[in-house]
């Protein structure tokens, strides 16, 4: 296959116009001893049929958990999609533009990036929204640098529940600035110990990172969190899963300084992890420190209404090493996707993701609490919790998995003191009583033959 | 201020000392060359600097300049005006636009600075 | 200027997306509720789909026509690869599934990994950076980590002053201080200029190549050599086997690849000496840009730092994939997964359509595209450093300032004409700059179109400035206040209230 269109005559031609009588002649400032010798051994060029064949032989060797009962969570969720989302992803009037930088020939990208940035202000109740970051853990990660810029001071706070994936990314980039990460234990319902916190808090601290719900679905007393917090003087970053935001506080409401999250629930396909959406919103003061694009509404010179992108000297293309971050290219497709969601669904369609992922959850929990599974934590989860099968998780998820169940993520490893029996169990609205049923039979011992 | 009775930095900025106080601000040719201002960000007053040392940020649209200290001293007071306001840098540099009051503890530091006709020529080279 | 969606639907109805719940809702046994609206639109099918189509009808993009945005590689995005992207083997895995069921997605990333290097001559790659300023990014962490697990604090990182401003930005993260190199009249780097520059605190030169400007380093072994040397005092050594003698690296040399649509088949990084680089494959591997994203960064080292690289790696063992979540050495994580996959699966396609020969063909016609393009622009601006460019170059408006005619004019006249402009105002080191990449897939008459218009341009510039300096008018707005926009942002819709920004 070749996509290139000039002819071998085209070619010539333009040689010719250009000075030159051959294309090796434009290659003259490369010394010819550092030339390729040969042809690049990739293999020889495919037809577009054997390259569809190719990878559909690739994507058949994978089995997806979004054709399996997937009770996987942990960050990335098996979730209903609407038609709507791939639709309008479709439109290559969005996928094959570059970043908006001739405002007036890319008002389409901007104004939706302007309601996405909106939508997110309101979901987390903040005063503004950046236009996306790679993922939830990078966005963490940029606000805690950004926290240890406002406050200058490079100490913070994480709760040791956290995704021992996501502290990994936070001590990738804390270690070039030197911040010292602490981590403030969990008690016996899976929440922070608000006793130790208050002991760890001191004027060196620049913030407290509090995820919620937590790693293990369990949610925080965030009002008194954010109370100790700000009283030590620092402040406070929030990880919140979005959907929860549909029926649990949101953070603006308890004071949070700076709101980060994962939006690959809106709207995202699993994808193996990638790409995934992080959002930041932060409360107006902090909006020059922070990462990012932002986009704003203004007028053209007739006092029609049109948007830009704005405050553009935090960037790296005019602060160069100054900037508040390297971040360039973002998730700006992904965040269109989630507005497409948002708005798709609704205020009422959201809210009942929300509840059925919720309600589902209780409900597996019910049963499972009937037929005597050990659940450590208790109820005050959102939809996700953690449960401890007897004879070890690994044993129970490849039971499951061969009942085409994907049971969820064996927590012992990364957190030693749950012990192997642990597992992380996600529902999400895409779950039935009778999916519920079954993995519950299979964490009893039951329904393990097929 | 009388202009002709004022220094002046490479960094355009004008510096017009009376009784051990100077006032602080940007030439006319910087405001023009800066464009429209959306952003000021200053020291705060109480601060001692050396000359040199940056004492605040001006921002444009898509530019950041760097204010340096064209005196040592301690900054006694910021226009607050302009940091509200930052547009009056472009309508009124060289009065209303002040941005900083220094008690100057170097006075000799001014004669490292060009008068206005040194100013003047220096513009002029610029321009070339 | 079309409404928000939240005036299109605030009270509107929309449909059911999920069956009725077969579970009860009463009892959800959790505090902290919340109480109020979202303030979510609630708008019908039909007109979110018109709302959505209004939008696209206001955006450029390559579909519609040339988008010659210098250091973009703004190329066509082979259709056939949405297509395989999107495919529920691929689009509904989760990360955390078990091996057995993830065999054909480690396979593809393997062998991604491995053509990469080929292509680049590097020993090995990580795919998981997700974006080129967070491949940098991976990039310097190996760079300080590699320092300091030799026993060595080094600070400083040099960058030509013709950088992209990811690069000095990506430095500072990693607590590196970069100090810029002064390009020389012809808009490379000096070799006796570096010789001074680099010393036994230099840790990295970072570099673009082909640069900015479009130009090929011409003295990139010796360039190599010198920061290779900086500690050892080898700089007298003469002629070097650059492999070999890689072991014994002084400081290293760091490539920012976004230029690597230029090289393919031609000049193998790895091979000349350059320790560490990143990839944009949504630029030079053709996956979409997406309005601003996503990309993927992917970073490729030579051996000596190959332990470096972030984990998990996928490794092949008697023909079964898997991932090895731990390594002595690495930097950790950059990304909590493998990167953004969904790309790689656009990028392997791109690159087995193509195979080796396709590659260079790409390369050699981004070249000339470039060059015979330069020749006729130059009829009507100035070009800083003319002669012989690579797949990029800069030209000047700095011609039609004494018309009173700037850079921006030219670029939003441009967009009058349909067309897009090239990227304005960078690199810094030209006056009035406009940076054009024409890139492979447009064909003779669409760069003879652009000359054209470019002359045609250049021509009003001088008997009506008055249409550039009111360009553009045909476009769905007009040139935008964004002075209003950055002294008191409207950063969400709230009514058309905006933030005061003084503190």
């Amino acid at each position: 296959m070749s996509y290139v269109q000039n002819t071998d005559s085209d070619r010539r031609e333009m040689l010719k116009e250009t000075g030159v009588s051959s294309f090796e002649e434009l290659l003259e400032p490369i010394d010819s001893r550092l030339r390729v010798d040969g042809v690049l051994d990739i293999g020889p060029a495919m037809s577009e049929a054997e390259v569809a064949s190719r990878l559909g032989a690739l994507a058949s060797a994978n089995n997806a958990a979004s054709e399996m009962i997937s009770f996987l969570g942990g960050g990335i969720y098996d979730r209903f999609i609407p038609a709507t989302v791939r639709y309008v992803l479709s439109r290559s009037e969005f996928y094959t533009s570059y970043t908006p930088y001739q405002a007036e020939v890319s008002q389409g990208t901007l104004q939706a990036i302007f309601e996405y940035q909106t939508m997110i202000a309101r979901l987390t109740a903040m005063d503004a929204a950046n236009a996306s970051m790679y993922d939830a853990s990078t966005a963490l990660a940029e606000a805690m640098l950004m926290a240890s810029v406002i406050k200058r001071t490079r100490r913070v706070v994480i709760p040791a529940s956290l995704s021992r994936r996501v502290r990994a990314v936070l001590d990738s980039y804390a270690a070039g600035k030197d911040i010292v990460i602490d981590e403030v234990p969990f008690v016996e319902d899976g929440t922070i110990d608000a006793g130790a916190l208050a002991e760890m808090l001191s004027e060196k601290t620049a913030a407290v990172i509090l995820a919620q719900p937590n790693y293990f679905g369990m949610i925080e007393d965030t009002r008194k969190v954010s109370g100790l917090v700000h009283e030590a003087g620092a402040l406070l970053i929030v990880l919140a899963d979005p959907v929860s935001l549909a029926l649990i506080e949101p953070p603006g409401e308890y004071d949070a300084d700076i709101v980060v999250g994962e939006g690959q629930s809106l709207g995202i396909a699993q994808s193996f992890g990638g790409p995934l959406l992080g959002f930041l919103a932060a409360k107006t003061p902090y909006l020059r420190k922070c990462p990012g694009r932002l986009i704003s509404a203004t007028e053209d010179i007739d006092g029609k209404r049109g948007y830009t992108m704005t405050l553009q000297t935090r960037e790296q293309h005019i602060r160069r090493e100054k900037a508040t971050s390297n971040i360039c290219t973002n998730e700006g497709l992904v965040a269109l996707a989630a507005s497409v969601y948002l708005a798709t669904l609704g205020e009422d369609g959201f809210r009942e993701v929300a509840l059925q992922s919720a309600s589902k959850a209780k409900t597996l929990y019910g049963m499972l609490e009937e037929a005597g599974v050990s659940l450590p934590f208790g109820r005050n989860f959102f939809q996700e919790f953690v449960i401890t099968v007897p004879g070890g998780a690994d044993a129970f998820i490849a039971r499951a998995r061969e009942r085409g169940v994907l049971a969820g993520i064996p927590l012992g490893k990364d957190f030693p003191s749950l012990g192997d029996d642990a597992v992380l169990v996600a529902v999400t609205e895409k779950r039935t009583r009778k999916d519920l049923e079954l993995l519950c039979d299979l964490a009893a011992g039951k329904g393990g033959a097929v | 201020m009388v202009p002709e009775e004022c220094t002046y930095t490479k960094e355009h900025e004008w510096v017009c000392h009376e009784g051990g106080i100077a006032t602080i601000g940007i030439s006319e040719y910087a405001a023009t060359e800066l464009g429209d201002i959306v952003y000021i960000e200053l020291t705060e007053p109480g601060s001692n600097v050396k000359q040199m040392d940056p004492i605040g940020t001006i921002e444009a649209v898509k530019t950041v300049a760097e204010l340096f200290s064209p005196v040592s001293g301690e900054i006694i007071e910021v226009n607050e005006a302009i940091i509200e306001h930052p547009e009056i840098i472009n309508r009124d540099p060289v009065e209303e636009g002040w941005f900083l009051k220094i008690r100057i503890s170097d006075p000799g530091e001014l004669d490292n600075l060009f008068t206005f006709e040194e100013y003047s020529e220096f513009l002029g080279e610029q321009e070339d | 200027m079309s409404r928000t969606i939240f005036e299109k639907g605030a009270n509107g109805r929309s449909g059911n997306f999920l069956p009725a719940n077969d579970c009860p809702v009463d009892d959800l046994g959790f505090a902290h509720r919340r109480e109020g609206e979202i303030g979510l639109p609630r708008i019908g099918e039909q007109d979110l789909i018109r709302h959505y189509v209004e939008l696209a009808s206001k955006n450029y993009h390559i579909d519609k026509g040339m988008y010659p945005l210098g250091s973009c590689t703004m190329k066509y995005n082979p259709v056939i690869n949405e297509e395989v992207a999107s495919l529920g083997g691929f689009a509904g895995l989760h990360p955390l599934q078990s091996e057995d069921d993830v065999q054909g997605a480690l396979e593809l990333m393997y062998e991604l990994e491995s053509d990469l290097c080929e292509i680049c001559g590097m020993s090995a790659f990580s795919l998981q950076p997700v974006a080129g300023a967070h491949g940098e990014l991976a990039g310097m962490m190996i760079a300080r980590d590699w320092f300091r697990r030799r026993g060595e604090e080094r600070k400083t990182v040099l960058v030509p002053d013709s950088a992209h401003g990811t690069n000095p930005a990506s430095v500072v993260i990693c607590g590196f201080t970069p100090k810029t190199i002064p390009s020389n009249e012809a808009g490379l780097i000096d070799p006796e200029v570096l010789k001074q520059e680099a010393g036994d605190d230099t840790a990295v030169l970072m570099l673009t190549l082909p640069n900015t400007l479009g130009l090929f380093e011409k003295d990139i072994e010796k360039i190599i050599r010198i920061v290779h040397d900086a500690l050892l005092e080898q700089a007298e050594k003469g002629i070097v086997d650059y492999p070999d003698y890689l072991f014994d690296v002084g400081a290293l040399v760091y490539m920012d690849g976004a230029n690597m649509n230029a090289l393919m088949g031609i000049v193998k990084p790895g091979s000349i000496g350059i320790d560490i680089m990143h990839l944009n494959l949504h630029k030079t591997f053709s996956t979409p840009h997406g309005g601003g994203g996503p990309g993927a960064g992917p970073v490729g080292v030579l051996e000596h730092l190959a332990g470096l690289l972030p984990v998990p790696r996928v490794v092949k063992k008697d023909g079964r994939f898997s991932l090895k979540e731990t390594s002595g050495e690495s930097i950790g994580r950059v990304h909590p997964w493998f990167g953004n996959f969904n790309v790689f699966v656009k990028a392997y396609a791109y690159i087995k359509a193509l195979g080796g020969e396709g590659l260079l063909e790409v390369s050699e016609n981004a070249i000339i595209n470039a060059n015979y393009l330069m020749k006729k622009v130059a009829r009507d601006y100035d070009i800083k450093y003319p002669g012989r460019c690579m797949h990029e170059f800069v030209a000047s408006g700095r011609n039609l300032k004494k018309f009173g005619v700037k850079t921006v004019d030219v670029a939003k006249r441009l967009l009058d004409y349909g067309l897009h402009a090239p990227t304005v105002y960078f690199p810094l080191i030209v006056e009035e700059a406009l940076m054009i990449e024409p890139v492979e897939t447009e064909k003779k008459e669409a760069l003879d179109h652009f000359a054209d218009v470019m002359a045609k341009i250049a021509k009003e510039a001088e008997e009506n400035p008055e249409i550039l300096h009111e360009a553009p008018v045909t476009t769905p707005v007009r040139r935008l206040d964004e002075v209003a926009a950055a002294r008191c942002p409207e950063l969400s819709w709230s009514g058309g209230e905006c933030l005061p920004m003084e503190e």
